[in-house]
């Protein structure tokens, strides 16, 4: 069952579309359930398709379409460096390599302690900022140096 | 209209179509993978690329719609180029299993690789490796390297079969198809994905490895089990029938096939097939000569016919016997001074019978479904009955049609339905009245005196209001009576509602035939007329002597338990069977035919389409085609007129000279209409046939045995009605209807009308229970 919280998220998501096109929530609904859980499991994903009477098929195809969502537990915090063509111009394979090898995990791999997931990403359209990551598909760190990275994941260690 | 040239040739062709469309209409071939002529554009595998003049660089052909004086070249350098380049890619990720692979000489990549790959490949690195699914016991999905991710199988069940079980996940070159959480593919369609596989992703389970393509000699048969009718194209290698796909009919099943048709042949060669003569002497079955076995079935129906006299022997056929079978029989049993002889052996109410003006079908070609717009459906349990023709509905409502349904349970149809009533059997009348007159006065028209009666006794429900206004907006209306309404108690009294509802809209209306002969036991004459016993008749009144014709007592008929009894008492029971059954208690002949693969044959489908088939193999063991054993049995019993020497012969005297499509009329005539008797107290029976118990050889397909469908029927009930007797989901209870009684398990069905049992029939496990409707109870085992 979808929790009261995202169930009310959800309606007030469904008031932008046509009421026969409950479907077009589904990204949003998603998004509600890894902000809940930190990850969507494949009841959530069934919970989603019943609620808005789509098939369990297409939930799924979405959910695992969009690297941004978490498809097991990746940590308290997932970072998603982006591994496409521009930021691997200027780097990003560098970055990918310090940060697996600071953190002792590889991609979609989650530290021991649970504090760190690490994932490999799309574009994010933010080219100029390359190489960057994501923390959490919240927050943009670009630029990224050793420097910038050593700082950003002893802020987040706190 | 739009002209355009391609590859120099002219076309005219109606705007929004596209290249692909056009070129097909001149016959140039354009390769291509994910375009299909009867599902949505997808435009992913880009094989399809031409040249188009004007354009900067090469378009597909499947995506781009003609535009006036448009130049294409399929052929050209740059198309070639093109279309090279896409093949390479195409191959990249490809595994190079031909040798080993089931699709090999029928794979539309590998036909196409000749064409356009490369001879050796410039791609070093690792190919992408996709883990096998297992999807049930009909798709193999075992090597899924090959899939080249095209889209038609999800295409396929999402536009076609209503139902999205495969999807592709994840992306770019880790897109797989897959079902969500390894869900096995369920629909009752889902061969069709093997079809429509371009390569050998998507392979028939039951066919795999058992032959080469080429290794198969190919031959066109008719489906014995629906009453669509679909076309079949038998393959065939060793004198055994290895595989049935579909001939296309565009205006029967289309490119398609049911699941049902397409796999029961793996039910032909059952171990539990008759293949000799036997009779029982002393309580023992024996194997003996035909000729005795034939001289003591005729012995005993004479004696019976000269002791007791004709009107003792009864013969019930089931209606998915071929016309010249259904033929003989009746005219060997009227031979004989009898006319009990019926096929429609779950049918309950006969009522109609003789007000009848012609043979009951469809009403319209099968193909109009797609065209109409508005739908009532009376008693169907549409998708597990008709596959195909609840797909052709399903079109017609994609395109705005709305479909009404009234009928005891509230299976998911997969499409929407504008409205619907639910109710138990012994409402259906009322609330068919009840859209009668609201109807009625949406038109303003005055009812005929046949139905004013009993209209005039019902106050239209809001639902009924609903599904009379979208009947009245429509312009091409269906009014369809399903298996359900025509086994129906009242199911004459349906008929009539139907008749009239259909006249003040101005529809058609039809039946959704039971079965592949459905319309042809009619035009057989294999039905009693006024003299003789209807099926119900005959059992209920149990006969000194029967002649079964494909029947298996307990499960093809309308209720099993009179089935059952009335052939324990009967002195003689001859039994033409293709397989060894429960006639082995009752029987005291079996004769051994053949099923519809073996034997040359004809069925009317349910638009009353006479189709004719041909033996495809020869007769397993001592079987022998029905129709020459009538005859030989017609000579034994001196009956006269029984020389035919081939069944075109028999065809030929049933049929010669009649005007088939002049014998379809569904119209009755005389009879009136009666209000419903008040609901009984207890719980009402919903039985319906499940899709691959109804007939013989489906009954006997490992592979289609396996899918869920075909798991043991369990009884369901209302939660709420489940409750008030104390009980819980999933109990073990006993179900009780008359004598008979069986254990089965209780589950919880909201869907379902309140007062209402649904147990299935035609199932060994609910063999032992009464009629298919009526009053049951159910208490704790
Ligand atoms: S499995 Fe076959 S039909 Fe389905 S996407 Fe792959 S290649 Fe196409
Ligand atoms: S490629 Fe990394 S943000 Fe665009
Ligand atoms: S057939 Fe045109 S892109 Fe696939």
């Amino acid at each position: 069952m979808l929790s009261e919280q995202i169930q009310a998220l959800i309606n007030r998501e469904l008031k932008k579309y046509p009421a026969d096109q409950r479907q077009s929530a589904v990204m949003s609904a998603l998004r509600f359930v890894q902000d809940e859980k930190g990850w969507i499991a494949t009841d959530d994903m069934a919970d989603i398709a019943a609620y808005l009477g789509m098939p369990q098929m297409t939930v799924y195809e979405v959910a695992t379409f969009y690297h941004m969502y978490n498809l097991k537990p990746m940590g308290r915090h997932t970072l998603t460096v982006c591994t496409n063509l521009s930021c691997q111009l200027v780097g990003a394979n560098e970055t990918m390599s310090y940060i697996k090898s600071k953190l002792g995990i590889g991609v979609g791999e989650v530290t021991a302690d649970g504090k760190f997931g690490l994932r490999e990403g799309e574009c994010q359209n933010v080219c100029d900022e390359a190489p960057l990551l994501m923390v959490n598909n919240k927050r943009l760190c670009g630029h990224l140096t050793v420097e910038k990275i050593d700082q950003l994941l002893a802020e987040l260690d706190k | 209209m739009i002209n355009l040239e391609i590859d120099g040739k002219r076309v005219e062709v109606e705007n929004g179509r596209t290249v692909i469309e056009a070129a097909h209409q001149l016959g140039i071939y354009i390769p291509h993978f994910c375009y299909h002529k009867k599902l949505s554009i997808a435009a992913n595998c880009r094989m399809c690329l031409v040249q188009v003049e004007k354009a900067p660089k090469p378009l597909p052909a499947c995506a781009t719609p003609v535009a006036e004086g448009m130049k294409v070249f399929t052929a050209s350098e740059q198309a070639i180029k093109a279309q090279k380049g896409v093949m390479e890619f195409l191959l990249i990720n490809h595994p190079l299993d031909c040798p080993i692979c089931d699709q090999g000489g029928e794979c539309e990549l590998q036909d196409l690789a000749v064409g356009y790959g490369g001879s050796a490949s410039r791609y070093q690195e690792e190919k992408r490796i996709v883990l096998p699914k297992d999807i049930g016991p009909l798709v193999a999905a075992e090597e899924m390297s090959r899939c080249i991710n095209c889209t038609r199988c999800v295409r396929f069940g999402v536009e076609i079969g209503g139902m999205m079980e495969l999807g592709q996940a994840f992306r770019g070159e880790h897109a797989e198809i897959m079902s969500f959480v390894s869900d096995t593919v369920d629909s009752e369609l889902s061969g069709n994905m093997i079809d429509l596989c371009p390569v050998g992703a998507l392979t028939s389970k039951p066919f795999r490895y058992t032959a080469r393509t080429w290794e198969l000699s190919r031959r066109k048969s008719i489906s014995p089990h629906d009453s669509l009718g679909s076309n079949l194209v038998v393959q065939v290698k060793d004198n055994r029938v290895m595989r049935v796909l579909p001939l296309e009919n565009e205006e029967i099943n289309e490119c398609w096939l049911s699941d049902k048709d397409r796999f029961s042949y793996e039910g032909l060669n059952s171990n539990q097939r008759l293949t000799k003569p036997m009779i029982k002497q002393g309580g023992k079955w024996q194997e003996v000569e035909w000729q005795v076995a034939l001289e003591y079935a005729a012995n005993g129906l004479r004696q019976i016919s000269q002791g007791a006299g004709a009107e003792h022997i009864g013969a019930l056929a089931t209606p998915h016997s071929t016309v010249e079978e259904l033929y003989l029989l009746q005219k060997l049993v009227r031979g004989l001074g009898s006319s009990n002889v019926d096929f429609r052996l779950r049918q309950s109410d006969f009522s109609a019978d003789g007000k009848q003006t012609g043979a009951p079908w469809l009403g319209m070609p099968v193909a109009e479904i797609n065209t109409c717009d508005r739908f009532l459906i009376v008693g169907s349990f549409l998708r597990k009955d008709h596959p195909l023709l609840a797909s052709r509905v399903r079109q017609a409502v994609k395109k705005g049609a709305q479909a009404n349904v009234l009928h005891a349970a509230d299976d998911d149809l997969l499409m929407p339905v504008a409205n619907k009533m639910i109710v138990s059997p012994a409402e259906m009348t009322a609330q068919l009245a009840q859209v009668l007159k609201a109807l009625a006065t949406i038109k303003q028209a005055t009812l005929d005196a046949s139905v004013q009666q009993v209209v005039q006794s019902v106050t239209p429900s809001a639902a009924a209001q609903a599904m009379a206004n979208s009947l009245a907006s429509g312009e091409r209306v269906a009014i369809l009576l399903g298996n359900f309404a025509q086994q129906h108690p009242q199911a004459a009294q349906l008929h009539l509602l139907a008749q009239h509802i259909a006249a003040l809209c101005g529809g058609k209306f039809g039946f959704l035939g039971e079965a592949a002969n459905s319309v042809g036991g009619y035009l057989a004459q294999a039905v009693p007329g006024a003299q003789g016993l209807n099926a119900a008749a005959m059992l209920a009144a149990p006969r000194k002597a029967y002649l079964l014709l494909n029947v298996e007592a307990e499960l093809d008929t309308a209720d099993a338990l009179q089935a059952m009894n009335a052939m324990r008492k009967a002195d003689m029971v001859v039994v033409l069977s293709a397989y060894k059954h429960h006639a082995a208690e009752y029987a005291d002949v079996l004769l051994p035919i053949t099923p519809f693969t073996e034997t040359s044959g004809t069925f009317i489908n349910t638009e009353g389409r006479v189709q004719s088939f041909k033996g495809v193999v020869k007769p397993l063991g001592e079987a022998r085609p029905a129709w020459k054993v009538l005859r030989v049995l017609g000579n034994l019993l001196n009956v006269a007129g029984f020389e035919h020497d081939s069944s075109e012969a028999v065809r030929g005297e049933a049929l010669q000279g009649v005007d088939v499509a002049g014998k379809l009329n569904n119209a009755l005539r005389g009879l009136n209409a009666q209000a419903a008797a008040s609901t009984p107290a207890g719980l009402q029976r919903v039985a319906d046939v499940p899709i691959y118990f109804s007939d013989a050889i489906v009954r006997r397909s490992a592979p289609l045995q396996a899918t869920r469908d075909a798991v043991q029927p369990s009884a369901y009930m209302h939660s709420t009605a489940l409750g008030k007797l104390g009980m819980k989901s999933g109990e073990i209870i006993m179900v009780g209807q008359g004598q008979g009684s069986a254990r089965l398990k209780i589950v919880a069905d909201d869907t379902l009308p309140q007062g209402v049992v649904r147990v299935a029939a035609g199932h060994a496990a609910t063999a032992a229970l009464g009629a298919m409707f009526g009053i049951v109870t159910v208490e704790r085992a």
